[in-house]
């Protein structure tokens, strides 16, 4: 479904990703852990199509498509979906007129109707439910103010309201307590799919507790030095990183 | 009400892709020699069946203009305006007649069917059978200097509300006329004014008795059509005490490659416990991509808080004009009077902006409010000028003011000038302001859940402009927003 080869990708002249493989079938979960540096954000925005992220060399297969020749707003129609680890601040605009429009806009590109206010807010009501955020919350303009679980909650709510075939979440966990950690990752199992695929950056083993993957990869120095089962994420967390992490900087410097 | 609803977004809807107003009607139309002097001004007021006073107004007005110079203080850039180059007066020919609807020049109703403007009252009251009143918009169409038609004009004399135009007040109502004209933007006031008294052609002229919360919204739609003329319309509106009226302007003009120039008066007069709500949404041509043509919008507007507790509040939403130099003003004459300042000011291309307000606290307990957003992108300029001063006497006095600028683009300049003087020990006055810029990542944020670069960049300025945009008649807030995003059009990606 999602096809990586050979990706090579430059920020400010500097080479971030070199020469990543990795590929992500329909209905299955991945993990991508590594040290900082090692180039998981970069590809968490490569893949969302973000602009100063040049890419050198490779490809991006996504659902027999070319990604890279997507625009920003082309992937979120095709079903890709970026959840930030920094999400932004929009002042004055209410979260809940930004999801209006994100899913609106979401749905227009996708030739389907538009979702009137009544049956929006039902929507609504139901995903912010489960992921146990307050209408009030809603209300206030996007994430002015909100606390970091909140912004990470509704980056889910956001996931679960575009419904994408992938989900893309960058260090979702950082800076949240236990309990956001849990309740953010709930909201994640509760949109596991036959066919949805989902690749879950992460620095720290722990929110791989809840959400289970299928595989782990694990990236050094822009490349996945390594994959394999969960049980790698635990080994992981035994050994640190610094079979991978200190090569990396070595090797960058 | 749906179809109260469309009437009233009609008449509003000023823009849906697009300058769609930039076309030109051919009608036959009578006109002043071209240039100014005593002669014209004598022609205007003859053409006008003007009483003698007026006259005399006038031509006092002209020979102080020969003494004056042009302002040169403001923030914008353009060439001398040759003023002997320029028509003075220009009207529809066929308006010479009555003024009823069936003898409006058909073209002419075809000109304001094409802005949006149902005139026919015939067709507006059809259109709202069994709807309430206060959903309705009274309209006055002014067509380069004449005021052609009037809607609604029986149904508020039952309320006792007197909406017609200037020149048709000055025969109907002269005491009233005589009374307040010049009373708030006296004939000496500035040149651009004091060249509006001496040449003003028409435009609105309201009056709401004591205690008569005013039925319905009363709008007036400039419209500027003929070539090398300039529009001086002037507005005159009285609240008497404990009235309350809310008006609303609107105003197009045809794409031209030469430079139009737009130079109106507008006075507010506010007695005891009376509320004026004023609400312009300007669309004038702001010229095209390469700055060239354009109106030059040099507008006096001032309101008169002349009894006790009287309110006036300016509302503007300035997307158009290749020059805008404009400061709605309120003197805060009687005591617990407030005034307010609500403005949007967008600028994209080569406009330039110098806008804002002036809050002149006379009496005692007078308060006012300052609410200024700015959003310039392209290659404009977007200045807010605004003073707010104290009288000695004065006793506390309150002020807030707060000047928001956004930046679009790199190529584009923001600038906020305020001027405060207090001279009452007792006057509290704030002040904040602050300049942000539309972040890549902001965008990044909005494209990456589906938004187009328009949509994302229109849906942060409407956030930004939210405080502002509440402010508007509830009818035109829609019809705002869509203006708003038409205008910053191109300006990112």
């Amino acid at each position: 479904m999602l096809e990586i080869k050979n990706l090579h990708v430059n920020v400010d002249g500097r080479e971030i990703l070199k020469g990543l493989d990795l590929t992500l079938p329909q209905g299955e979960v991945h993990a991508v852990m590594g040290p900082n540096g090692s180039g998981k954000s970069t590809l968490a925005y490569v893949l969302a199509g973000k602009e100063d992220y040049e890419v050198t060399a490779g490809s991006v297969t996504w659902k027999g498509e070319d990604l890279l020749a997507m625009s920003p707003s082309e992937r979120a129609a095709s079903g890709v979906f970026l959840a930030f680890q920094y999400p932004l601040e929009i002042p004055g605009v209410a979260t809940m007129t930004f999801l209006r429009t994100a899913v609106n806009a979401v749905r227009k590109a996708r030739g389907e109707e538009e979702l009137s206010t009544p049956d929006f807010l039902r929507l609504v009501r139901a995903k912010a439910k489960l992921l146990k955020i307050d209408i009030e919350m809603l209300k206030r303009p996007l994430n002015v103010g909100f606390s970091g679980g909140e912004k990470k909650r509704n980056e889910i709510l956001q996931m679960a309201l575009l419904e994408p075939a992938l989900c893309v979440l960058d260090e979702t966990d950082s800076g949240l307590d236990i309990d956001a950690v849990r309740i953010v990752a709930e909201g994640v199992n509760a949109l596991r799919s036959p066919k949805r695929a989902m690749l879950v950056i992460t620095h720290y083993q722990r929110l791989l507790n809840y959400i289970v993957p299928d595989r782990v990869h694990v990236l050094s120095d822009g490349r996945v030095a390594r994959s394999g089962g969960p049980e790698l994420a635990l080994e992981l967390e035994e050994s640190g990183y610094a079979e991978f992490g200190e090569a990396a900087s070595g090797a960058a410097a | 009400m749906p179809a109260v609803q469309e009437t009233v977004a009609r008449v509003k809807e000023i823009d849906v892709d697009k300058y769609k107003y930039g076309f030109f009607t051919d009608i036959e139309s009578v006109k002043a020699p071209k240039g100014l002097n005593e002669d014209v001004v004598r022609f205007i007021s003859a053409k006008k069946g003007e009483p003698d006073w007026l006259l005399d107004w006038r031509l006092e007005a002209y020979r102080r203009w020969l003494t004056m110079q042009e302002p040169t203080w403001a923030n914008v850039v353009h060439p001398k305006i040759d003023f002997q180059d320029l028509y003075y007066y220009s009207a529809p020919k066929s308006t010479e007649g009555p003024k009823s609807l069936a003898d409006v020049d058909p073209e002419l109703l075809r000109t304001y069917e094409r802005l949006g403007i149902p005139l026919s009252e015939q067709k507006v009251l059809a259109g709202v059978e069994g709807a309430r009143v206060e959903g309705r918009v009274a309209v006055d169409a002014v067509f380069d200097s004449v005021s052609v038609v009037t809607t609604f004009k029986e149904e508020l004399a039952k309320a006792g509300v007197i909406f017609s135009s200037v020149s048709e007040a000055v025969k109907t109502h002269p005491e009233l006329v005589r009374k307040y004209l010049g009373s708030v933007v006296p004939i000496t006031d500035n040149f651009y004014a004091t060249l509006n008294s001496a040449v003003f052609s028409d435009g609105s002229f309201v009056y709401v008795p004591p205690g008569v919360r005013c039925p319905m919204e009363l709008s007036t739609y400039f419209r500027i059509n003929a070539e090398q003329t300039g529009q001086f319309e002037r507005t005159l509106i009285i609240a008497d005490e404990g009235s309350y009226v809310s008006y609303l302007e609107g105003c197009t003009a045809p794409m031209r490659d030469e430079k139009q120039l737009h130079a109106a008066v507008v006075e507010l007069v506010a007695l005891d416990d009376a509320e004026i709500k004023y609400s312009t949404v300007q669309n004038w041509y702001p010229g095209d991509k390469e700055g060239k043509g354009g109106i030059y919008n040099f507008v006096t507007k001032r309101g008169d808080c002349r009894g006790k507790n009287a309110h006036i509040s300016w509302t503007q939403v300035e997307t158009g004009s290749a020059i805008t130099w404009k400061y709605p003003s309120c003197i805060l004459r009687g005591d617990g009077s407030r005034g307010e300042f609500y403005s949007i000011a967008i600028s994209n291309g080569y406009q330039q902006v110098d806008s804002g307000t002036k809050m002149i606290h006379l009496g005692k307990d007078t308060s006012s409010r300052i609410i200024s957003k700015g959003i310039a992108a392209g290659h404009s300029n977007n200045t807010y000028r605004g003073l707010v001063s104290a009288h000695r006497r004065a006793a506390n006095a309150r002020n807030f003011t707060c000047c928001d600028s956004l930046l679009i683009g790199d190529k584009c300049g923001a600038h906020t000038v305020p001027y405060i003087e207090a001279k009452n020990a007792s006057a509290t006055f704030e002040h904040e302001a602050t300049t942000s810029k539309i972040s890549d990542d902001q965008l990044f944020y909005c494209l990456s859940r589906g938004l187009s670069a328009e949509e994302a960049v229109a849906l942060i300025v409407n956030g930004f402009v939210r405080d502002v945009l509440q402010q508007l008649p509830m009818e035109f807030m829609a019809e705002t927003q869509k203006l708003i995003s038409i205008s910053l059009e191109g300006s990112v990606g």
